[in-house]
Formats: structure tokens, C-alpha cells, sequence
């Protein structure tokens, strides 16, 4: 655990001795414990895939909704505490419609990705807020091609081939690592990001369900959900790398 | 008051012939030169062809002054849009801005604009945008007072994919025609050709535009 700032973490706008914001941090906290959320820019498009615990057998499946659509070439998926996401989420379709109307075409993605950057790293400036819990994968596909982006609590908006977020974060970037996202497809990446998430998951006896999405050249360049066989077949080829493994140990 | 004199409080108007080609590699605008304030010819080597950007220009008719303030503003919101998107603006986002004004502000407005360029998403493109800020994308467009006279000339000769060369013969015979029935154009013909190489101006004086049949050549008329 990195250092308790007493006294210095009490508000957005102090800086600690040693130029840390805790308050900020704190935020990533939140991020980091949340469950595993990853995303993969591939040849032609980008696929995000969220682990969702199910904290209860009173929940309807499919609701907690974490991915969501922003305009029909863009989407987010959403890490760290799930309303703050959604407010980021909410932001980013209102630039995104704004953007529309004024200037005739659709947003591209780098201009979406700084003013949702913006937008967050407003929260980390005054006493009287405070930063969003939250971190937002966007996948975009627009004229200039498909891209990943990630914005964080502080703001900040980084590029992406491929990423991951939350508690499984460390395991699961070491196994974008393995992949060659350049010469895959999405299809192909669905089934990568399935058997990655099934890997990181904690076995603590948690069932888990599974959100993903995807937008390429197959969806016609809108983000959609990953149709239900695909994920299916992706499940199934994911479990099966699971057993592999443990009957090789 | 002799009734045929000039009255400088007529509004300035550019009674006018504006067109716009796309041709294989761009597009082509032209215009005539004059502006009139009511029968006086305020201008007559008035330069309609105003850049909204690099690869973007606009064909300016019906006020002079509401035309010039909608050019203006639409200027400043592009420079400001680079700054966001970066040096390439498409020709549809500004030609959308241009709609903006116009439609927003429909009803103080009397301006018929023509937004065309080139960039390299789409390629050449000409949008039009009529009196209420309705904005219409076509492969080539004419507007303005001495348009109506050559409608009928256009759709017969204008072909699809035609070589710069055949598109500014193209535009240079329409503009000389609406030129000559229109008593609200005339003057010299200016153009600009927009490519992916970028712009290019062209003037062609008054004396040098070939007369139509029944025109008398302006060297033999004797003063």
C-alpha cells in the first residue's frame, strides 16, 4: 500500500510534500479494486470485455450494466465505481451529440477522448468536488481508423493498443503482452479477451458474468454487443484452456 | 427626383452568377464581378470567392454584407475547430456551419451561399445552402440571380469525372452566358480550383470573354 498522506489527502486541492494529490490517488484506488475490465485494439476495429461479479442471485442477468454506447461508432466500457462511469459515460454522449450537431459528422475519437479527459480532470481542481471513481475504455472507429483510449481520475487520456483495469489488471496486461493485436481479428480478439478474463479471476468461488462488446469492420463500424454464440463458443474454448492448464501442473 | 438616377440607399446586393463543379481530382468555383445597389454598379471586379479555410472556400450571393458577416464568423469557428481536430477540415463541417448561421438566423438573412473544397476523406465536394439555411450536397451547383439562365445549359453539358481542363471550359461558357442575359452579373469571371495540391486562382477579364451570337466584339465598338 503506497503512503497514507495524513493530512494532505483531506482535499482535492493540496498537494502533499513530496507533489502527490492523495485525493486523486484515492480515486485510482477505487479503479484498481474494482473488477477486470480490458479492451484490444485489433487490425480492424477494438473489442472491450468487462468481469462482472454477481453479488446476488436476486439480480437479473445482464443488468449492472458497465459497457455503453456513446454514439453508434463509439463506446465505453467502465471500471471503478459504477455511477461515477456512468456519468463520464453520459458526458461523452452529450460531446459526442453536441459535436454532431455543430460540426456535421460524426466525433472523431481523439477530440472525444480529450474533452472526456478534460471533463474528469476538472473534478481533481476544486475543494467543493471530487474526482470521479472511475475508469472509462473507449473504443472508437472513425474515419482515421480504430483506436482504444483510456481516461483515468486524473484526467489524463492515453492511446492504447491494449489495456486493462482493475483488480486483474497486472495479469491480464502480462497476457495482452503475449497476443499480436496488429494481425488479429476481432473475431479472434473476442475470444482472446474471454479466455484472458477467465484466466485473472479470482477463484474465489464468485460466479461472474461476462460483458462484452466489440466494433470493426464486421459490425460495419458501430459498437454492438458480441452476438450470444460468439460469446458462447468463446466461453467454451476459454474453460477449456483452463483445464488444460491445470492438468498440466 | 429623375427617376433613373442612382439611389445609394438601395441595399448592396450582389445580383449574381456562382458556380460550383466537381471535376475528376476537385472542384472548381466561379463567379462574375458585380455588385449593384440598385441600378448603380457598386462594384464591378468584386471578388465573390472568399476561403473559409485552406481547402475550403465559399461562393457568396444575395447581400453583400450579410454574406461577408456569415464568412466571417464561420472563419473564426474553423480556426478554432483546427485547434481541437487538427489541420484537416472537412469540407462538410464547414459547409454545416455555414448552414448554422444562415438557418439560425433565417429571418434577418438574405444570403445564398455555395461551400466547396476538397479533402481527403471525400474528395471534391460542393454543398449548397438556399435563403432558410437548407443545405443540399450535389455534384455541381449554381445559384444566384443569373443561375436561372443557364439551368438548362448545365444539366445538358456537365458530365461526371470531367478533366480540370474540361471543367473550367465547363464553368467559364456557363458564367458567360448568365453573364450576358443577366443584368445583375457581368464584369470578368474569376475561379478557384481546389485539389489535393491545393488552390488555385484565375482571373479572366471582361474584353477577353468570348461575346455570345448576336454580341458585338468590344473592339469593334466604336466610342
Amino acid at each position: 500500500m503506497s503512503g497514507i498522506g495524513t493530512g494532505y489527502d483531506l482535499s482535492a486541492t493540496t498537494y502533499s510534500p513530496d507533489g502527490k494529490i492523495f485525493q486523486t490517488e484515492y480515486a485510482q484506488k477505487a479503479v484498481d479494486n474494482s473488477s477486470t475490465v480490458l479492451g484490444l485494439r485489433c487490425k480492424d476495429g477494438v473489442v472491450l470485455a468487462c468481469e462482472k461479479l454477481v453479488l446476488s442471485k436476486l439480480l437479473v442477468e445482464g443488468s449492472n450494466r458497465r459497457i455503453h454506447n456513446i454514439d453508434r461508432h463509439v463506446g465505453v466500457a467502465v471500471a471503478g465505481l459504477a455511477p461515477d462511469g456512468r456519468m463520464v459515460a453520459n458526458r461523452a454522449w452529450d460531446e459526442a451529440a453536441s459535436y454532431k450537431r455543430v460540426y456535421g459528422e460524426p466525433i472523431p475519437g481523439h477530440v472525444l477522448c480529450e474533452r472526456v479527459g478534460s471533463y474528469a480532470h476538472m473534478f481533481n481542481l476544486y475543494w467543493s468536488l471530487r474526482p470521479y471513481g472511475a475508469t472509462v475504455l473507449m473504443a472508437v472507429y472513425d474515419k482515421n481508423g480504430p483506436a482504444l483510449y483510456a481516461i483515468d481520475p486524473s484526467g489524463s487520456s492515453l492511446r492504447y493498443f491494449g489495456t486493462a483495469v482493475g483488480k486483474g489488471r497486472q495479469a491480464a496486461k502480462n497476457e495482452i503482452e503475449k497476443l499480436k493485436l496488429s494481425e488479429m481479428t476481432c473475431r479472434e480478439a473476442v475470444i482472446e479477451a474471454v479466455k484472458i478474463l477467465h484466466k485473472v479471476h479470482d477463484e474465489d468461488g464468485k460466479k461472474f458474468e461476462l460483458e462484452v462488446s466489440w466494433i470493426c469492420d464486421e459490425t460495419n463500424k458501430q459498437h454492438q454487443r458480441v452476438p450470444p454464440e460468439l460469446l458462447t463458443e468463446a466461453e467454451r474454448q476459454a474453460k477449456a484452456a483452463l483445464e488444460d492448464s491445470d492438468m498440466d501442473d | 427626383m429623375d427617376a433613373n438616377a442612382p439611389s445609394t440607399s438601395a441595399p448592396v446586393s450582389m445580383g449574381t452568377s456562382i458556380i460550383a463543379v466537381t471535376f475528376n481530382g476537385g472542384v472548381i468555383l466561379g463567379a462574375d464581378s458585380r455588385t449593384s445597389t440598385g441600378n448603380y454598379v457598386a462594384n464591378r471586379v468584386t471578388d465573390k470567392i472568399t476561403p473559409l479555410c485552406d481547402n475550403v472556400y465559399t461562393l457568396r450571393s444575395g447581400s453583400a454584407a450579410d454574406t461577408q458577416a456569415i464568412a466571417g464568423y464561420v472563419q473564426h469557428f474553423i480556426a478554432q475547430h483546427q485547434a481541437e481536430e487538427g489541420d484537416h477540415v472537412t469540407v462538410k463541417t464547414a459547409a454545416n456551419l455555414v448552414k448554422m448561421m444562415a438557418y439560425n438566423n433565417k429571418d434577418i438573412m438574405q444570403a445564398g451561399l455555395i461551400v466547396a473544397g476538397f479533402d481527403k476523406y471525400g474528395g471534391g465536394q460542393v454543398y449548397s445552402i438556399s435563403l432558410g439555411g437548407t443545405i443540399t450536397a450535389t455534384p455541381f451547383s449554381m445559384s444566384g440571380s443569373g443561375s436561372t439562365y443557364i439551368n438548362g445549359f448545365c444539366d445538358k453539358y456537365w458530365r461526371e469525372n470531367m478533366s480540370e481542363e474540361e471543367a473550367m471550359d465547363f464553368v467559364t461558357r456557363a458564367l458567360r452566358y448568365a453573364m450576358t442575359w443577366d443584368a445583375s452579373s457581368g464584369g470578368c469571371i474569376r475561379t478557384v480550383t481546389i485539389t489535393a495540391a491545393g488552390t488555385k486562382r484565375q482571373f479572366i477579364q471582361g474584353s477577353l470573354i468570348q461575346p455570345t451570337y448576336g454580341e458585338l466584339p468590344r473592339e469593334q465598338i466604336v466610342a
